[in-house]
């Protein structure tokens, strides 16, 4: 049995993403992206989006997560669509006062979500699901760095322990009375808050490291078997090639 | 008696001209549960990390199963037949699931995918962990995090158990717990606490620890009656 559970996974009933290899979801996600970002005209764009909720649809992404994830993008690039009419030269639509929506900086704005939009809902729909430890799997297998690889689950580890460090400091600095400002004192106070969280995660990074020499750990992460792919991923390895010329070719023509 | 495990033969510790450990000298024979007492910042857990290599020591000798062991390639055996559990649970436990993290420490001993996962398993379901073998690291409470990291030690099958404030931060269910699975083991242990009545529990022999260095200490056992307060719930 593997370690992760995707032998469980691939029971009917099953979203069909999930029955997929996680190195067919990677380079996939990759490669969809990429096909995304260069497409040019509005219909292409409209249509990149189109199969992006077809995926989310194929990978039963829960719809308040696909919500909370895109509030983070949007929230990114809510600066950008604001500026963008207001900042680039073109036929005033509407003005407002000195301010004046241009048509070309609002197609430019409408571009870019439909754009970044479709490329993150496709990530999401196919690597949304993934756990960690799997995709960091896939990276090796696919033949990423060991380094960088060990980077990603670790973070997938220690992120909470470091977040709930961070909480606890500050929480202790607010029980002695310490209130968020703008004043000096506040800021040398946040300056300490960081530099103790940093000497903190050193070493802890130092503890960790030394709890894995104690186990027998060289440098190396022994090898995984990997699970060979299906005829799963051989369709969706071709769907993913149609739906990425079929987006260019109206790319083309439109 | 047969040959000690680890011994230990005047070593002595410096940091920034301090001396942590002095002369100490010491060796644990197989069965044996030792007990290190002493005060915070007496030097009791620099002693464990000098027995696996962790700490380099300025001057003795440290032998451990049957050979003098110096650099830190002679320690890479040591680390895998004297199994070090560390007090911070979070600092053990760096694989998101628990039982990639138990299976860690076989598969650095050299034992294939399935071999160290079987192994793993059978470890949690000696101590009753079964159930947590899926279960994401991050998501346990600091008891369950304890036990896991004791099971991530024992499927190294290791000869001695290096045990630092294996109790603390448990509660008492989970004391008794930990406890009762160390009892279990046919195996050395140094056990490093402060909690008296686990000691007084598991230790077959004890050492004071003060200010560095090494002191005899009288473990008995026997009936007494004395007077404390305690908590009714």
């Amino acid at each position: 049995m593997s370690l992760s559970q995707a032998g469980a996974h691939r029971e009917a009933g099953v979203p069909l993403i999930e029955a997929l290899d996680p190195r067919t979801r990677l380079i996939a996600a990759v490669f969809l992206a990429v096909a995304i970002v260069s497409l040019n005209g509005f219909a292409a764009k409209a249509g990149a989006l189109a199969f992006a909720v077809a995926l989310i649809f194929m990978a039963r992404i829960d719809p308040q997560l696909l919500m909370r994830r895109l509030a983070h993008i949007e929230g990114f690039m809510a600066v950008l669509l604001v500026l963008l009419p207001l900042t680039v030269e073109g036929r005033a639509l509407a003005s407002l006062g000195p301010l004046s929506i241009s048509d070309r900086g609002l197609e430019r704005a409408i571009h870019i979500v439909l754009t970044v939009n479709a490329a993150a809902m496709t990530a999401l729909a196919l690597l949304g699901a993934l756990e960690p430890i799997r995709l960091g799997r896939a990276m090796a297998a696919l033949g990423v760095s060991e380094r960088f690889v060990r980077l990603v689950m670790f973070i997938a580890r220690y992120q909470g322990i470091f977040s709930s460090e961070i909480r606890r400091q500050f929480d202790s600095m607010r029980a002695r009375g310490f209130r968020s400002s703008l004043r000096r004192q506040a800021f040398r106070a946040y300056g300490n808050l960081a530099g103790m969280i940093l000497v903190r995660s050193i070493e802890r990074a130092e503890r960790v490291d030394e709890a894995m020499r104690c186990r027998g750990f060289s440098g190396r992460f022994p090898l995984r078997r990997v699970r060979p792919m299906t005829g799963a991923d051989a369709r969706f390895a071709l769907l993913a090639t149609i739906a990425a010329i079929a987006l260019h070719a109206l790319d083309r023509l439109a | 008696m047969s040959a000690p495990l680890i011994a230990f033969e005047n070593v002595c510790v410096e940091r920034e001209g301090a001396h942590v450990l002095k002369d100490v000298s010491f060796s644990l024979a197989p069965g044996e549960r030792l007990a290190i007492v002493g005060a915070n910042g007496a030097g009791k857990t620099t002693l464990l990390r000098a027995m696996v290599g962790l700490q380099p020591v300025t001057a003795g000798r440290i032998v451990a199963f049957g050979r003098e062991r110096a650099l830190e390639s002679d320690f890479h055996e040591v680390r895998l037949r004297a199994a070090y559990m560390f007090q911070d649970a979070d600092d053990q436990l760096f694989c998101p699931t628990v039982v990639e993290d138990v299976a860690f420490g076989p598969l650095n001993m050299g034992l294939s995918d399935d071999e160290a996962l079987a192994r793993a398993r059978v470890t949690l379901t000696s101590l009753d962990l079964a159930h947590l073998a899926d279960r994401l690291v991050r998501r346990l409470s600091g008891g369950e995090k304890r036990m896991v990291c004791l099971a991530g030690v024992l499927a190294m099958n290791p000869d001695v158990l290096l045990l630092d404030e294996p109790t603390n931060s448990l509660d008492a269910a989970h004391v008794e717990r930990l406890v009762d699975a160390l009892m279990r083991l046919d195996k050395a242990m140094v056990i490093v606490s402060h909690d008296r009545p686990v000691l007084d529990t598991l230790a077959t022999r004890a050492l004071a620890m003060r200010d560095g260095a090494l002191h005899p200490v009288v473990l008995h056992r026997h009936a007494h009656t004395h007077e404390h307060g305690h908590i009714h719930l």
